[in-house]
């Protein structure tokens, strides 16, 4: 069964890494992505450029809006995603436990709904 | 009724045990059927059929050898049986129904006895599964593994029949649709959610053992259905922390009769100790020993050591106060929070005087801690009240009738006002629900 792991954390509290904090970090994540392509469990993930770069879009009426940003001020943002194949929720979430930023921010397990 | 043994009779005999069969056996046959239909809905029904096959066939052809073993299998066969007419109309249900009944290359396998026993810890496991809301992991419990109605759940937790419906519906549907596995966690994970489960379990326990809000002090219902699943994790898992819930509860039991009095509040140290159940007591004290010599003693425990300290005096005066602030130092070190400390306070105001307790609940409550929790004023209030600082006293009092939400406790606050007004010298000591 797939399930997307959304990352979120403080972009803030990762800018004032310093360079060395910030190598550590990415070195982390390396680690992190290798070892779930070997157990299987990786079918893909990203990194999202800062929140600043979001835009906004909705349609009304046949009419589009943009706006900048994301539609909630959070402490959090959303800052990339992993979309994993596991047994079941337990085995996602023993996955999920070990993306790095899990231990400074939070990462959300969502079930992917399958069409058939 | 009479006993002449007519047809008619066996067939009250017979319903008397399928009656007897579903007390004892349905939630145990549920648990098996939950695994091996994949699905709760689909096992309730099945759970349904089987009995219903029963009243149908066990009057002519006898009660089976294995009523459990029999009513697993009706109830699976019942349940492939409606997929294959469902899938008439809906297709993908084919390919479910065959792949269910593959499963069934060894039937000795999926209905020993140690495997049932699994199924037991499996539901509870999976109904106090961490990914549910705490709310909806205690009413599946109780509506799953101890077979409550929506209804019994909804009177119990005070609350609409069909808030408890929803939060039930909602809880399996998570449980199927992020498929939260039918599972005993691995030993590495065990003791984490075993503390999940003896947090719903204590949970269920307290809701019955102190009303958080309304007119009655105690729900005796689910007090009792919270000691009968102490007793099935006990038997299925006899990890010690397990031990000291259920010691802890009978402990706590063992005063029910002597708690109140025409529906007040009656203290620990002014209740008739020879209402105490000696049963409950002694089986609590016994299951405390077990605990403590399986290893470092978990919070648990130590509040059913402590809980056993008072159940073994003989007066309220012959109370080893020094063995309860040591026990409380133990669980301060397991357990540091602000609670603890109160409680532990509490008891250094018994073995020291009030006037060393109300500094340890002053320091407290200087911390920011517990300004909102109803048991800190009236704990201070009591300290005040033996030191004969009577305005303090009043003013506590007061802040704890503001905070408290249960009838008989709020009569307690206001008749201890009323002592104050009158400037009573002794009395008796007032403290959290914990000393009931």
């Amino acid at each position: 069964m797939r399930y997307l792991c959304l990352i979120y954390d403080e972009e803030k509290k990762v800018a004032a890494m310093s360079k060395g904090e910030q190598d550590a970090f990415m070195g982390e994540y390396f680690a992190f992505t290798e070892d779930v392509k070997k157990s299987g469990h990786y079918i893909g993930g990203e990194a999202l450029q800062p929140v600043g770069t979001a835009t906004t879009v909705r349609v009304r009426s046949g009419k589009m809006s943009t706006t900048d940003g994301p539609f909630a001020e959070t402490k959090e943002q959303l800052g990339g995603y992993y979309l994993i194949n596991a047994k079941d929720l337990n085995d996602a979430l023993q996955v999920a436990s070990r993306i790095p930023s899990a231990k400074t921010g939070t990462v959300e397990v969502r079930p992917i709904q399958e069409f058939n | 009724m009479g006993g002449d043994g007519s047809g008619g009779d066996a067939a009250t005999q017979v319903r008397a045990v399928i009656d007897e069969v579903y007390r004892t056996e349905s939630r145990r046959v549920l648990a098996t059927l939950i695994r091996l239909l994949g699905d709760f809905d689909r096992a309730e029904e099945a759970l349904h059929d089987a009995f219903s096959a029963a009243i149908e066939q066990w009057p002519g052809d006898g009660v089976p050898a294995s009523p459990r073993a029999w009513l697993v299998s009706a109830g699976r066969f019942r349940a492939i049986d409606a997929l294959r007419r469902r899938a008439r109309f809906d297709a993908s249900l084919t390919a479910l129904a065959a792949q269910l009944e593959g499963q069934t290359a060894a039937p000795v396998e999926w209905i020993g006895e140690p495997t049932l026993e699994d199924d037991r810890l499996r539901l509870i496991f999976t109904c106090c599964h961490p990914a549910l809301q705490p709310d909806a992991q205690a009413a599946l419990t109780l509506r799953e593994v101890c077979g409550l109605t929506t209804e019994e759940i909804a009177h119990a937790f005070l609350t609409a029949p069909r808030t408890v419906a929803q939060r039930i519906v909602r809880a399996k549907a998570k449980i199927r649709d992020a498929r939260i596995p039918y599972q005993v966690p691995d030993r590495q994970e065990l003791p984490d959610r075993l503390d999940a489960v003896l947090r719903v379990v204590y949970l269920v326990f307290n809701e019955g053992y102190s009303a958080s809000s309304g007119a009655t002090l105690t729900r005796h219902d689910l007090s009792a259905e919270a000691i009968r699943l102490g007793r099935v994790l006990v038997d299925l898992l006899p990890e010690p922390e397990a031990l000291g819930l259920l010691a802890l509860m009978l402990l706590q039991e063992s005063r029910r009769a002597a708690r109140s009095l025409n529906g007040d509040v009656v203290l620990l140290d002014a209740q008739d100790r020879a209402l105490w159940d000696r049963a409950h007591i002694a089986e609590g004290v016994a299951l405390v020993e077990r605990a403590l010599g399986a290893g470092p003693p978990g919070p648990y425990a130590v509040q059913a050591a402590i809980a056993a300290v008072h159940a073994e005096a003989a007066t309220a005066d012959g109370t080893d106060w020094a063995q309860i602030v040591g026990l409380y130092d133990v669980l301060l070190r397991a357990d540091p929070s602000p609670v603890v400390a109160l409680n532990r306070a509490a008891a250094v105001a018994m073995r020291d005087g009030p006037a060393a307790g109300l500094v340890l609940i002053d320091a407290i409550l200087a911390r920011g801690e517990l300004l909102d929790y109803q048991f800190a004023h009236s704990a201070r209030a009591d300290c005040c009240r033996r030191l004969g600082r009577v305005d303090e006293a009043r003013a506590a009092y007061a802040r704890a009738l503001e905070l408290a939400r249960q009838e008989p406790e709020r009569r307690f606050l206001q008749r201890r006002l009323r002592e104050l007004a009158s400037l009573v010298a002794f009395g008796l000591w007032a403290l959290g629900s914990c000393w009931l």
